[in-house]
C-alpha cells in the first residue's frame, strides 16, 4: 500500500496532467454551453471536435504553421456547427437527429479525406515540430527555476503548458461575462428560455441561435486542435474517443454555467489523471481494478447528480426550433 | 419525402451491389483500431498485400467500428463466398464461433485467440516470450530502475504480454519497479492516443524511462508522450521504430503478416490451434537505422540470448493463461 501523503511532484505531475485532461472537455464544455443556452440542443460536439482535430493535424502536416491550422480546426468545427445551425434553426429539424448526423459525418469525413490524402487509412503522419502547440519553455523559466523545487512546481504547472490551456481556463470567466453582464449574454439566455418573448422585443432569434452556434463551433474547433496538435501529435481514427459526450454530461453535470461546467471537467479530468496511480494499488487488500477507474466519472455524475445537487433543468426552449407567429 | 418504399429500394440496390467474388477468395476482417493503426491490424494488412502480390490474386477486406459488427461482416463475408475468412484480434471469437457452425464447408481462421471448430484454424502467439525480450532490454536501458508498460484493454492476453515483460526486466535487475496499466475495459482502449498520451506522462513522472506499448492505436500516443519527454518508448506488433527515430528503445514484432499468409494459402491452412513463439519466427525484435545507436552492443547480445535460450526451452517465460497469476 502506497503512503497516503502525496509528496510535491506526485502533486505536481497529479496538477498538470488534470489541467491537460481538462482543456479538451472545458472547451467543448462551453461550445456545448453557448448553443444550449440559446436552445440548440447539441450532441454534434464529438463530431466538431473530429473534424476539428482532423483539420488541424493536416493543415498543420501540410503547411508546418501553428497559426494556420489552428485557423483550419476552428473553420473546419465552425462549417459543421453552421450545418448543424441550418438543418435545426432555418429548416427547423430535430437537433437530435441532426447532432447524430454531425458525428457520423465527422468521423467518416475525416477517415476517408485523410485517406485520400496521406493514404494511411485514416491516420496522418505526426506534426512537424513547428507546427505543434504543446507549451515549452517561457522566458522567465530561468527565473523560476532558480528558485528551488517549488519555483519548478509553479513553472510545470502554470507555465509550461501549452497555449490551449490557458485560453480553455480564460474562456470560463469570459464566458461568465458575456452570458450574465451582456446585453447578447441576456438575450441569448432568454432565447434559450422563451423565444417568443424575444422575437416580441424586436430581436432576431434566428440570428442569435446562429451566432451561439458558431460560437460553438470556434470552441469545439480549439478543442479538436488541443486532441491533435497538443496532446497529441496528428490525427488517429476516432481519437476523440466520447469527449465530445463526457462533455456534455459535464454541462448537464454543471446545469448549463461557465464555473460550475469548468470545475466537473477539472473533476472528470482529475479522475482520469490519477489513473495511472490508482490502477492496481491495493486498498484494505483489494487491487483496484480498471474498470472501477473507468466507471468513476458516471458513477460521480449519478450519485452526485442524484444525491447532491438535485434536478438539472436544461434551458426551456432547449430542443424546439422557434416558429414565428404570423 | 422519404418513404418505407424509398428505404426499401435504396436497401435491395445496396444489396445487388453486394455480390460475392467470382472464385473463392480470402476475406480478412480487421479488428478495431482500422487497419491503418501502425500495429497490429497493420501488419495483418501487410500480410494479405504480400500473399496477394505473391499470388496475383485478390482479396476481400472490412474493417469493424465496433464488437457489434463482428458477426455481421464475417456472416456476409462467409456467405458471398470468400473462402477462408480470416478474423484479426480476439474480438471476433464470439461471432466466429457462431458464424463458423452456420457454414461449415467454409474455411475461417482467427488470430490471436482459440476458437474450437473443425472448420477454424486459430492462430496464436506467445507475446510473453517476445515481451521477455523488450522486458530485458528495457531494465537494460533504464537508468532510473523504474520502467513503464501501458496496456490496451484490459484482457488475459495482455496481462500475459505484461508479465513476460515484467520477468524478463526482473531477469536483468531483480530490483526494478514496472510501472503497468490498461488503457480501458472497452475495446475503445485500442484507439484513445490521448489517454494513452495522458497515461504515459503520469508513469514518467513517476520515474519510468523506458515504457513499452501494447495497446494498437493507443499506442501511438504512449510513444508519442515518450518521445516529447525525452525518454524511450518501445513499440510492439509492427516495427514502430521509425515513428520516433531514436526514441524508440526497439519494437516486439509480431508476425501477423505471416499468420495472415499461412491462414490465406491452401497449402499451410490447417483446421487447429498453430501457436507462434519465438522458436517458430512468430517473434522477434526489431532492429534498423532507427534504433541502432540506442541499442549497446551488450544489450543485443543480452536480447540474443534471451531469444536463444527461449526457443532453447532453457528459459521458460511464465505463461499466465496455464501457470496463473504473474508472479513477478
Amino acid at each position: 500500500m502506497g503512503d497516503f501523503i502525496p509528496d510535491l511532484s506526485t502533486v505536481v505531475a497529479l496538477t498538470d496532467g488534470t489541467l491537460r485532461g481538462a482543456t479538451p472537455l472545458l472547451l467543448a464544455c462551453l461550445a456545448g454551453l453557448y448553443s444550449e443556452r440559446s436552445g440548440v440542443f447539441d450532441i454534434g460536439l464529438e463530431g466538431k471536435i473530429l473534424i476539428a482535430a482532423f483539420a488541424g493535424a493536416t493543415v498543420g502536416i501540410l503547411t508546418g504553421s501553428a497559426l494556420i491550422a489552428v485557423l483550419a480546426a476552428i473553420a473546419a468545427s465552425t462549417l459543421f456547427a453552421l450545418i448543424h445551425g441550418v438543418a435545426c434553426i432555418t429548416f427547423r429539424g430535430n437537433q437530435i437527429v441532426s447532432g447524430v448526423a454531425i458525428n457520423f459525418l465527422a468521423l467518416g469525413l475525416a477517415a476517408v479525406a485523410g485517406n485520400a490524402i496521406f493514404s494511411m487509412g485514416g491516420r496522418t503522419p505526426q506534426l512537424p515540430a513547428s507546427a505543434r502547440l504543446n507549451g515549452g519553455d517561457s522566458w522567465f523559466t530561468p527565473m523560476l527555476e532558480g528558485m528551488g523545487r517549488y519555483g519548478q512546481a509553479v513553472e510545470d504547472i502554470a507555465f509550461d503548458q501549452s497555449i490551449f490551456v490557458y485560453i480553455a481556463f480564460a474562456a470560463v470567466p469570459f464566458t461568465w461575462w458575456v452570458l450574465y453582464r451582456t446585453r447578447f449574454g441576456m438575450r441569448l439566455r432568454a432565447v434559450g428560455e422563451n423565444p417568443a418573448a424575444v422575437d416580441t422585443a424586436g430581436i432576431s432569434v434566428t440570428g442569435l441561435r446562429y451566432r451561439a452556434v458558431i460560437c460553438a463551433g470556434v470552441l469545439c474547433g480549439l478543442s479538436g486542435a488541443t486532441l491533435s496538435m497538443a496532446l497529441n501529435s496528428g490525427y488517429i481514427n476516432n481519437m476523440g474517443a466520447g469527449r465530445g459526450f463526457i462533455a456534455l454530461a459535464a454541462l448537464i453535470f454543471a446545469k448549463w454555467r461557465p464555473v460550475q461546467a469548468m470545475f466537473a471537467c477539472l473533476l472528470f479530468a482529475f479522475l482520469n489523471a490519477s489513473e495511472s496511480r490508482l490502477q492496481g494499488t491495493e486498498v484494505l487488500g483489494f487491487e483496484i481494478p480498471v474498470q472501477l477507474v473507468q466507471a468513476m466519472p458516471y458513477l460521480l455524475v449519478v450519485i452526485l447528480l442524484a444525491g447532491f445537487i438535485g434536478q438539472a433543468r436544461a434551458p426551456k426552449a432547449g430542443g424546439v426550433p422557434y416558429v414565428k407567429e404570423r | 419525402m422519404f418513404s418505407a418504399r424509398t428505404a426499401l429500394g435504396l436497401m435491395l440496390g445496396l444489396m445487388i451491389g453486394m455480390s460475392g467474388p467470382a472464385m473463392a477468395e480470402p476475406g480478412i476482417v480487421y479488428s478495431v483500431g482500422g487497419k491503418f493503426d501502425a500495429s497490429f491490424n497493420e501488419g495483418a494488412w501487410r500480410g494479405a498485400e504480400q500473399w496477394a502480390m505473391e499470388t496475383g490474386e485478390s482479396y476481400g477486406e472490412f474493417e469493424i467500428d465496433g464488437i457489434a459488427q463482428s458477426e455481421q461482416a464475417l456472416r456476409s463475408f462467409a456467405r458471398r463466398g470468400y473462402d477462408p475468412v480470416v478474423a484479426i484480434g480476439f474480438l471476433h471469437a464470439d461471432a466466429l464461433a457462431k458464424v463458423a457452425a452456420e457454414f461449415p464447408q467454409t474455411r475461417f481462421a482467427i488470430v490471436d485467440m482459440v476458437v474450437e471448430a473443425p472448420n477454424v484454424m486459430s492462430i496464436v502467439f506467445r507475446e510473453h516470450e517476445g515481451s521477455y525480450i523488450t522486458g530485458v532490454m528495457a531494465a537494460m536501458a533504464s537508468e532510473s530502475g523504474v520502467i513503464g508498460f501501458v496496456g490496451g484493454m484490459d484482457i488475459p492476453l495482455i496481462r500475459r504480454f505484461e508479465c513476460g515483460y515484467r520477468q524478463g526486466a526482473a531477469s536483468q535487475d531483480a530490483d526494478i519497479e514496472v510501472i503497468a496499466t490498461m488503457t480501458g475495459a472497452s475495446p475503445a482502449a485500442w484507439s484513445d492516443p490521448v489517454r494513452g498520451a495522458e497515461i504515459t506522462r503520469g508513469q514518467i513522472s513517476e520515474g519510468a524511462d523506458v515504457i513499452m506499448q501494447a495497446a494498437g492505436g493507443t499506442g501511438i500516443g504512449v510513444l508519442q508522450a515518450a518521445a516529447d519527454a525525452g525518454i524511450l518508448g518501445i513499440g510492439t506488433d509492427s516495427n514502430q521504430n521509425g515513428l520516433h527515430p531514436g526514441q524508440v528503445l526497439t519494437s516486439m514484432l509480431k508476425r501477423v503478416d505471416v499468420a495472415v499468409q499461412e491462414a490465406f494459402d491452401e497449402k499451410t491452412w490447417s483446421a487447429g490451434v498453430v501457436s507462434l513463439g519465438v522458436a517458430e519466427g512468430g517473434l522477434s525484435i526489431a532492429m534498423d537505422d532507427n534504433n541502432a545507436a540506442l541499442v549497446s552492443p551488450a544489450m543485443k547480445a543480452a536480447a540474443d540470448e534471451a531469444a536463444r535460450s527461449i526457443a532453447a526451452g532453457e528459459i521458460v517465460v511464465h505463461d499466465t493463461y496455464v501457470d496463473g497469476d504473474c508472479p513477478f
